[in-house]
């Protein structure tokens, strides 16, 4: 037995996703959002969480998965690593669960579309649900950001 | 661990009663007569010294212990305040603030304070002070508080030193568990009496006789054997500990008989070397005790509490969720057109908008948190640097943001002891230039506009102007050309070049190789402004200019393409609205006539993208011309808002290098609108 993962799981694009319960802040539903001039399309912009602005990123632009509507689910999970905080938009967010950290495998290389280096492993649960582990520190790369600004910019 | 609760209360309130004491002393000894604060002085150390003692912080408690008898002393009319007094109980001050620093760095508020209490204790038997070290120039001065000479005296001294007569100033310490005092002093006496003639003792022989001495005693002494036998055959009788043998001089003859006199006169003479004691001596005669003045200015206790800053964060987000929410329900009022509903709902609003002044109100502290320990500084300095200064503090009162006030201590620290070095001449200096020989600072504070301004202004000698310009020259400032052309302001200015002293050499007091470029960064960094001024002979004037808040600034609110934009007022020029016909094209870019020059035009919806497809096909257009520098642009918005005090708030870590954009401010119904940076918009 490895240690037990308290885990929230999302979804996106009707796959299950996880984060790790201690770096996420709080999940809210939408919010007004203040678009930021500028930069790269899947920062939405940014809001006021009592008091404190923080950025929003899309995590379906942000993977280049398909766009959809904002649905009544579709909901804000605030993540804070390294003293950067963000929120990211995901379809909905409900459910906590507690994983066996043996059970996260490496990421296969192509899941869904997404670059395996922004996932830090796949776990298998009971009942084949499997739930896509995800590797914050390289989702909010700053360099990265970066690197796409440039693509854009082409 | 029980104890941890009531630590930090402990420790306020200790510096509080620090603060308390410091300050008292201050005034006490402008008015040495004034038992009325004496009794203020008496009650704030028994307090501590109760405090401390059930907190168990022993150390604390002994000394304060041993002040308060001194203390006792004095307001039952047995001792006369005098400077050695003084000197002692500020000392005693110092290490009780060490030991409370140390308490809140999380020690146990230990300290060796043996010396300061033989010290104190030596007030209250009227012995001479010990010695700490065989250094002649504090001999002097403890010699002048225990051991006074008479004209007679001194003179039988001086005609011994003329006459090739060894004169020593003996001071012999017994054994601190000696039994019988009295015995190995006659001894010493007798010793003495047979190599040579004992002139001046303290305390006197009866008293010594009489046992009525602490642990030491000390004659002016006429020898016939040298030092060295002397000390070796003083130091043979048992049960004495320390024998401290100082040859006098004809100088330092004079100067006692001159302290002397002057005391006996009470009429502060001007000597040509003004020594400290010359400081306190002739302030204390000076001026009369004036009981009613030093009662006025017994300042009323506020009742308040402490908060932690943290905590009025946290109050400050709460309160703009509650703002959201205000807006949410005026929405939804508004909708239902329910009477009762809107009324409630109109009565929210005004409550909060009081609350929010409130909140924005609590951060505020006057800057008498700082300048309070001000005068002590002074005090303490004047003596070292051996000057007579006077500190007049007024606009103690101003308010000025918490986080500003923890940041401006240091640069005003560092202004006035540079008014003090640098800028008062000595009392001999001012006699000759015949200004009143006690030199004045004024530490002044006032609203002013959005800013708080503090003035730190000397009668001193002024800047020289030439000193200056050498200087510059030497470290490459300016060109001899440039010397030439700059105004006075301008020289001044360049004091806060970095690396820049005028001093001949590096004192301990403001020189620290540290210049006044560091006390510009810090106030620069504050978002304020630090300026000099001076009239050579009359004095020097410093003025920090700092924002009320470092958090609050005033904006125009703009929209341009539906969204909305702060531009900080402090780069507006001026807002107009422009004819569209009277924007040209140079070069294909869009400019406008702007008093008398040419300035481009640009287009905010479009710099930021927010054109939704529609171009405004209107004759007038509204503009913000905004100025870097000497650069100016006309900046095209669709709307004004209005002028605003706005709360500046970070964008955080993830978004940073942002085009344009210098920061987020939230809006009163809770909205996010980004701040303008001008400087980006200007190339």
């Amino acid at each position: 037995m490895g240690e037990e993962l308290k885990v929230i799981v999302f979804k996106l694009n009707n796959e299950e996703y996880g984060v790790e319960v201690d770096k996420v802040q709080t999940i809210e539903r939408m919010l007004p959002m203040t678009r930021v001039p500028k930069t790269p399309a899947f920062v939405k912009g940014v809001i006021n969480l009592r008091g404190v602005v923080v950025p929003i990123i899309d995590l379906r632009e942000r993977f280049g998965l398909p766009q959809t509507e904002e649905t009544p689910n579709t909901r804000i999970i605030n993540v804070a690593v390294k003293d950067i905080e963000v929120g990211m938009i995901v379809d909905s967010a409900n459910d906590v669960i507690d994983i066996d950290s043996d059970s996260i495998t490496d990421p296969p290389e192509v899941v869904g579309g997404i670059r395996a280096k922004y996932l830090r492993g796949v776990a298998k649960l009971a009942s084949d649900r499997l739930l896509v582990m995800l590797n914050l520190e390289e989702v909010l790369n700053k360099n990265e950001i970066i690197q796409l600004e440039e693509i854009e910019g082409t | 661990m029980e104890q941890n609760q009531y630590l930090s209360m402990f420790i306020d309130e200790s510096n509080d009663h620090l603060q308390a004491l410091n300050e008292n002393l201050l005034i006490l000894e402008k008015n040495p007569q004034d038992i009325d604060i004496v009794q203020n002085i008496f009650r704030s150390a028994h307090t501590l010294k109760g405090m401390s003692a059930s907190m168990g912080f022993d150390d604390l408690a002994s000394l304060t212990h041993e002040m308060e008898n001194v203390l006792d002393l004095v307001r039952n009319r047995k001792l006369q305040m005098n400077n050695f007094i003084f000197d002692g109980l500020f000392r005693s001050l110092d290490a009780l603030e060490g030991m409370v620093q140390d308490i809140i760095q999380g020690g146990t508020g230990k300290l060796d304070v043996s010396e300061i209490v033989s010290n104190l204790k030596a007030i209250l038997t009227g012995a001479p002070p010990s010695v700490p070290a065989a250094a002649t120039k504090q001999l002097e001065k403890s010699s002048e508080a225990g051991l006074d000479l008479d004209e007679f005296q001194s003179s039988i001294l001086q005609q011994s030193i003329e006459s090739g007569s060894m004169v020593f100033y003996v001071k012999v310490t017994v054994h601190e568990n000696c039994v019988l005092k009295a015995a190995r002093a006659y001894m010493v006496f007798d010793l003495l009496e047979r190599h040579g003639e004992v002139v001046q003792s303290s305390p006197s022989v009866q008293d010594i006789e009489q046992e009525k001495f602490d642990q030491s005693f000390s004659v002016y002494y006429i020898s016939r054997l040298d030092q060295t036998s002397l000390e070796q055959q003083i130091s043979n009788i048992s049960e004495i500990s320390s024998v401290q043998i100082v040859p006098v001089g004809t100088e330092m003859l004079r100067q006692l008989s001159k302290d002397k006199n002057k005391r006996i006169s009470g009429q502060p003479q001007h000597a040509e070397r003004s020594s400290a004691s010359d400081l306190s001596a002739a302030a204390g005669s000076k001026e009369a005790p004036d009981k009613s003045s030093a009662q006025a200015k017994q300042p009323q206790m506020p009742r308040t509490i402490r908060v932690d800053i943290d905590r009025l964060d946290t109050l400050m987000n709460l309160f703009s969720e509650l703002l959201i929410d205000r807006v949410r329900l005026e929405s939804l009022a508004e909708g239902m057109k329910n009477q009762e509903l809107t009324e409630t709902v109109e009565h929210i609003a005004r409550v909060s908008l009081d609350l929010q002044n409130i909140v924005l109100n609590l951060r505020m502290v006057p800057v008498d948190t700082v300048f309070n320990r001000f005068p002590r500084m002074v005090r303490d300095l004047a003596r070292t640097l051996e000057k007579k200064v006077e500190l007049v503090v007024s606009g103690a009162e101003t308010e000025l943001d918490r986080t500003v006030i923890d940041e401006i201590g240091d640069p005003l620290v560092h202004l006035l002891r540079n008014s003090l070095d640098h800028g008062i001449e000595t009392v001999a200096d001012r006699i000759a230039a015949n200004k009143p020989e006690t030199g004045k600072v004024h530490l002044r504070a006032y609203h002013s506009g959005n800013y708080v301004f503090i003035e730190i202004e000397d009668d001193g000698r002024g800047i020289n102007r030439e000193k200056v310009i050498q200087t510059a020259l030497k470290n490459g400032l300016i060109t001899k050309d440039a010397a030439g052309k700059m105004t006075d302001l301008e020289i001044y200015q360049l004091l806060f070049a970095s690396g820049f002293s005028t001093a001949d050499k590096i004192s301990d007091i403001s020189g620290r190789g540290v210049g006044l470029d560091v006390v510009k960064s810090k106030i620069a960094s504050l978002s304020g402004h630090v300026a000099v001024d001076s009239v050579p002979g009359k004095g020097t004037k410093f003025t920090v200019q700092l924002p009320l808040t470092l958090s609050i600034i005033s904006a125009m609110l703009v929209k341009a393409g539906g969204e909305r934009y702060a531009i900080p007022l402090s780069s507006i020029v001026e807002t107009s609205i422009l004819k569209k016909d009277h924007i040209r094209t140079i070069h294909g870019d869009p400019m406008i006539d702007f008093r008398d020059t040419v300035i481009p035009v640009v287009s905010l919806a479009e710099l930021f993208d927010c054109r939704e497809g529609q171009e405004p096909d209107r004759e007038e257009l509204e503009a913000v011309v905004i100025r870097k520098g000497e650069k100016m642009v006309a900046l095209l918005v669709d709307e004004f808002i209005g002028q605003q005090e706005i709360v500046l708030k970070s964008l955080g870590k993830y978004l940073k290098n942002l085009f344009a954009i210098s920061g987020a401010t939230i809006l009163g119904d809770g909205q996010v609108s980004l701040i303008i940076d001008p400087n980006a918009i200007i190339k």
